[in-house]
């Protein structure tokens, strides 16, 4: 068979990660070959050395046996490779030709040959049977057709091997059979198609051979046809998984944290979560386990009040929060760990005592009567957290983004366990820092919930869910389909629950 | 070590300022003019006198303004309405502060609270259209500086003109005495110079209570949150549409006591002469002087001098314009050198900490 990409030994680190250890894998030449991985599996990083955006730390790639090296994705464009991103990349006031033929002319002041283009583009649409009106502004289009515009974009472009990065994350569907249709057409035309996703009745479905990635390496490269979901499931997650560790305290009876059937869509009235009920006990750590981008994130923004629920409710010790804004759900006990710290959880460039401040801006120790800034009481909290939680830094007036990864979140978690919350949410509270400080972390967070705190905890990191949670509630696609014991799972179960095998 | 960043963050304007001098220079003996001979003069000439009263007189509204265009700089809004907030405002208080007549003190007051309250709602306008229609500020400020030209024109010519005296410009009746605001000069004994303007105090104690406002309060701090990362503000509580608000009520605020400088002190009523363009003036003051009190004051006193010691410039034949192009590359360079001595702190702290982490 001929090979259309080979990917041998290739290696990429960043601080602290090892995104991708000597992966390798051959795709064959005109097949559609998945990728299937857990967030932080490496995907998306192996995918952006492909097109040319990273580059490897070591290791080489032969696209159609042509030893390239890429710089650019334009380099990538070159060698017959493109890229279906998830989040498009059109202009919404310009058609389908303009945003299409966008960037292909050098600029110059020639008249622009619109039709001359039309006819090239309607050639191209008729030999992949793509259709796509090629007249209409891209904003009236509907999602999977403005899928449809940016996978011919790249065909324009001359891709002889397409790469689609979680195609069907913004399908409904309908849509996605049709996808489905063209991608089998493309086939049938000599396309090379490198299909990225987590979802895995999809990729059997699709795909001719699936290559399943974990922690930076591949774990197997089978053919679609003789693998099924539950085996699929396993390689993805690993086979054993790290058992809780015993626990001192036990749960308390009362409830810190109650939700009842809560629902919420988004803007385009797509249900992002529905009949969402669970509670939290003083002293307990109730894990969500889901793939990510199953309505977790939404749910725990709805309880800080980011997100708006569309019916449901939401009490913090029999109080109920859904009138409060933000402001007021803070004030009130709830504190927060973001996903992602430098975006949402820090102000890069202030100092660490003015970043103590954040979030408790109304809080009384840091307000003052006349809604003066008590900075006083801000340095020596600075202080307080620097030492407790061993952040390495000069001093609290150094500003946040000269702290490593694992310092700056190592603060926010301090921040966030400093003043005694009823409850804490913490979504991915150690994602993307070093051992240490996540050894760290995991320590505080036992601690406080030993000494009576109730955690809401969401993470891609499996064995930090089940190390962690007392108990596990598993979400896909919006809805809770599970509830398991942390001392008893086992990864064939957790696994088939996260991906939809078993509801 | 914070002491040394602060000195560095002071070599950029300094730097700006001397190549500035150095590029006008290559202009001016490009136009056969001696640049040091015509520096030499505009410094003699700036320095004199009556010249430095001048220099402070104008100083009082270019600062004020800066302070304005700061306050929605920090939360990154751009006010670019200042202009036509302040000449509304001047207009309409001056009109209103001649219809009657109260002791000194309060009547000055009154009419400085009714030019607050008048430029606070029409900066509130473009926060309103921000807030609700997502209209980009710079747009609708833009816009609004012209409604607000056009709107003067109309009350100055149709409604308020004193035209009993038959005069030739319109003119709104000018301020009774209590309205006004007396010189500096005798009280600071100044003597044969002009009158140096008595809002020059008030000017001093907005620059405190701005540096207060921004630095010491919760209202501050959230400002700069929000200007810095607008996400991690909204996580914290902040809601960004009523802050949005109340910065530009707070900037229009200050905005409609740039006008009461020369309002109060010097013209006592409100004609076609009065100063106009210190608005979009104070962007470049604010710009310079990086939105700190301390350096928006020298930023403002350096504009001042610049523009003043320009004058003598056109009667020994040389073109004045030279001043424009010299505090047009100030600003250029000092932009350039702030972003490059930001990345340099930037860099020395994370050295710092990192040492800190092989410790």
């Amino acid at each position: 068979m001929k090979k259309s990409i080979k990917i041998q030994n290739i290696s990429k680190s960043f601080p602290g990660v090892k995104a991708n250890s000597n992966v390798s894998f051959d795709i064959d030449s005109g097949s559609i070959h998945a990728v299937v991985g857990e967030n932080g599996a490496g995907k998306s990083t192996l995918m952006k050395i492909l097109y040319g955006m990273i580059k490897p730390d070591s290791g080489d790639i032969y696209v159609f046996d042509e030893k390239i090296s890429l710089s650019s994705p334009k380099d990538a464009i070159k060698y017959g490779l493109g890229m279906v991103h998830q989040h498009f990349m059109l202009a919404d006031n310009f058609t389908v030709l303009e945003s299409i033929i966008l960037g292909i002319d050098s600029p110059g002041i020639a008249n622009l040959k619109l039709e001359k283009y039309k006819d090239s583009l309607q050639e191209v649409m008729k030999r992949y049977s793509l259709n796509v009106d090629l007249d209409q502004y891209v904003d009236d289009l509907g999602v999977g057709e403005k899928q449809r515009v940016e996978i011919l974009k790249v065909l324009f472009r001359g891709a002889k091997i397409l790469i689609l990065d979680e195609p069907t994350a913004v399908l409904v569907p309908q849509e996605v059979d049709e996808l489905f249709k063209n991608l089998k057409d493309l086939q049938n035309n000599g396309v090379t198609i490198i299909f990225i996703s987590h979802k895995l009745d999809e990729v059997i479905k699709i795909a001719d051979q699936i290559t399943v990635m974990r922690g930076g390496e591949i774990i197997g490269t089978v053919d679609a046809d003789q693998v099924n979901k539950k085996q699929l499931a396993e390689m993805m997650i690993g086979k054993s998984l790290p058992k809780p560790p015993e626990r001192s305290v036990e749960s308390g009876l009362e409830n810190v944290l109650k939700v009842e059937n809560l629902n919420a869509r988004n803007d385009d009235g797509k249900t992002v979560f529905e009949n969402i009920s669970f509670e939290i006990k003083k002293s307990e750590i109730l894990g969500i386990a889901g793939v990510e981008g199953n309505g977790q994130k939404e749910l725990i923004e709805s309880i800080i009040g980011i997100q708006e629920v569309d019916s449901g409710d939401i009490y913090l010790e029999n109080s109920i929060l859904n009138k409060l804004e933000i402001r007021q759900r803070l004030d009130f006990g709830i504190s927060f760990i973001p996903e992602d710290r430098q975006a949402q959880a820090l102000v890069m460039e202030m100092k660490l005592n003015d970043n103590i401040i954040l979030g408790r801006q109304s809080k009384e120790k840091y307000k003052t009567n006349v809604s003066t800034v008590n900075l006083k009481n801000a340095g020596k909290i600075s202080r307080q957290v620097i030492n407790d939680f061993n952040v390495k830094t000069p001093n609290e007036t150094t500003i946040a983004t000269a702290l490593s990864g694992g310092n700056q979140q190592k603060f926010v978690v301090g921040r966030e366990l400093d003043d005694d919350p009823k409850v804490l949410i913490a979504s991915q509270p150690t994602r993307g820092i070093d051992i240490g400080a996540q050894a760290l972390i995991w320590d505080k967070l036992r601690e406080t919930r030993d000494s009576g705190l109730g955690v809401l905890l969401i993470s891609a990191d499996l064995e930090e869910l089940i190390g962690l949670s007392d108990r596990i509630i598993v979400i896909y696609q919006g809805k809770f389909v599970a509830e398991l014991d942390p001392n008893t799972i086992t990864p064939e179960e957790l696994g088939a629950y996260m991906t939809g095998l078993k509801q | 070590m914070n002491l040394r960043y602060k000195l560095i963050g002071f070599s950029a304007p300094i730097l700006a300022l001397s190549l500035s001098v150095f590029i006008t220079s290559l202009i001016l003996t490009a136009i056969g003019k001696d640049p040091i001979e015509t520096f030499i003069l505009m410094y003699d000439y700036g320095t004199t006198g009556k010249s430095l009263v001048s220099v402070f007189n104008r100083f009082i509204p270019l600062y004020i303004s800066a302070i304005a265009v700061a306050v929605g700089f920090k939360m990154g809004l751009f006010n670019i309405g200042v202009e036509g907030q302040y000449l509304l405002s001047a207009l309409l208080a001056a009109a209103i502060g001649a219809s009657f007549s109260v002791s000194r003190p309060l009547h000055i007051l009154l009419i400085m609270v009714i030019a607050t309250a008048i430029s606070s709602l029409w900066g509130a306008l473009a926060g309103y259209l921000k807030v609700s229609r997502g209209i980009h500020e710079v747009i609708s400020t833009i816009m609004l500086n012209y409604i607000g030209t056009g709107i003067i024109a109309y009350l100055l010519g149709q409604v308020f003109n004193d035209d009993d005296k038959a005069n030739l410009i319109p003119q709104t009746t000018p301020l009774p005495e209590t309205g006004q605001i007396p010189s500096l000069n005798n009280f600071l004994n100044i003597e044969d110079l002009p009158s140096l303007h008595g809002f020059l105090p008030i000017a001093i104690i907005l620059g405190f209570l701005y540096y207060f406002l921004i630095w010491k309060t919760t209202l501050g701090y959230n400002l700069r949150i929000t200007g810095q990362n607008p996400t991690a503000a909204k996580f914290s509580g902040v809601d960004p549409k009523r802050l949005t608000m109340l910065a530009m009520i707070i900037s229009g605020g200050f905005a409609g006591l740039v006008g009461m400088g020369p309002l109060l002190s010097y013209h006592h009523q409100y004609s076609i002469d009065f100063p106009a363009g210190i608005g979009f003036a104070g962007i470049g003051v604010a710009l310079l002087g990086r939105n700190h009190p301390v350096g928006m004051a020298f930023g403002a006193v350096l504009f001042a001098f610049l523009e003043r010691s320009s004058q003598i410039l056109d009667l020994r034949d040389v073109p004045k314009e030279i001043e424009t192009m010299m505090s047009a590359f100030i600003l250029l360079i000092v932009v350039v050198f702030y972003e490059v001595i930001r990345r340099y702190i930037v860099t020395q702290q994370i050295k710092e900490a990192s040492k800190e982490v092989e410790d």
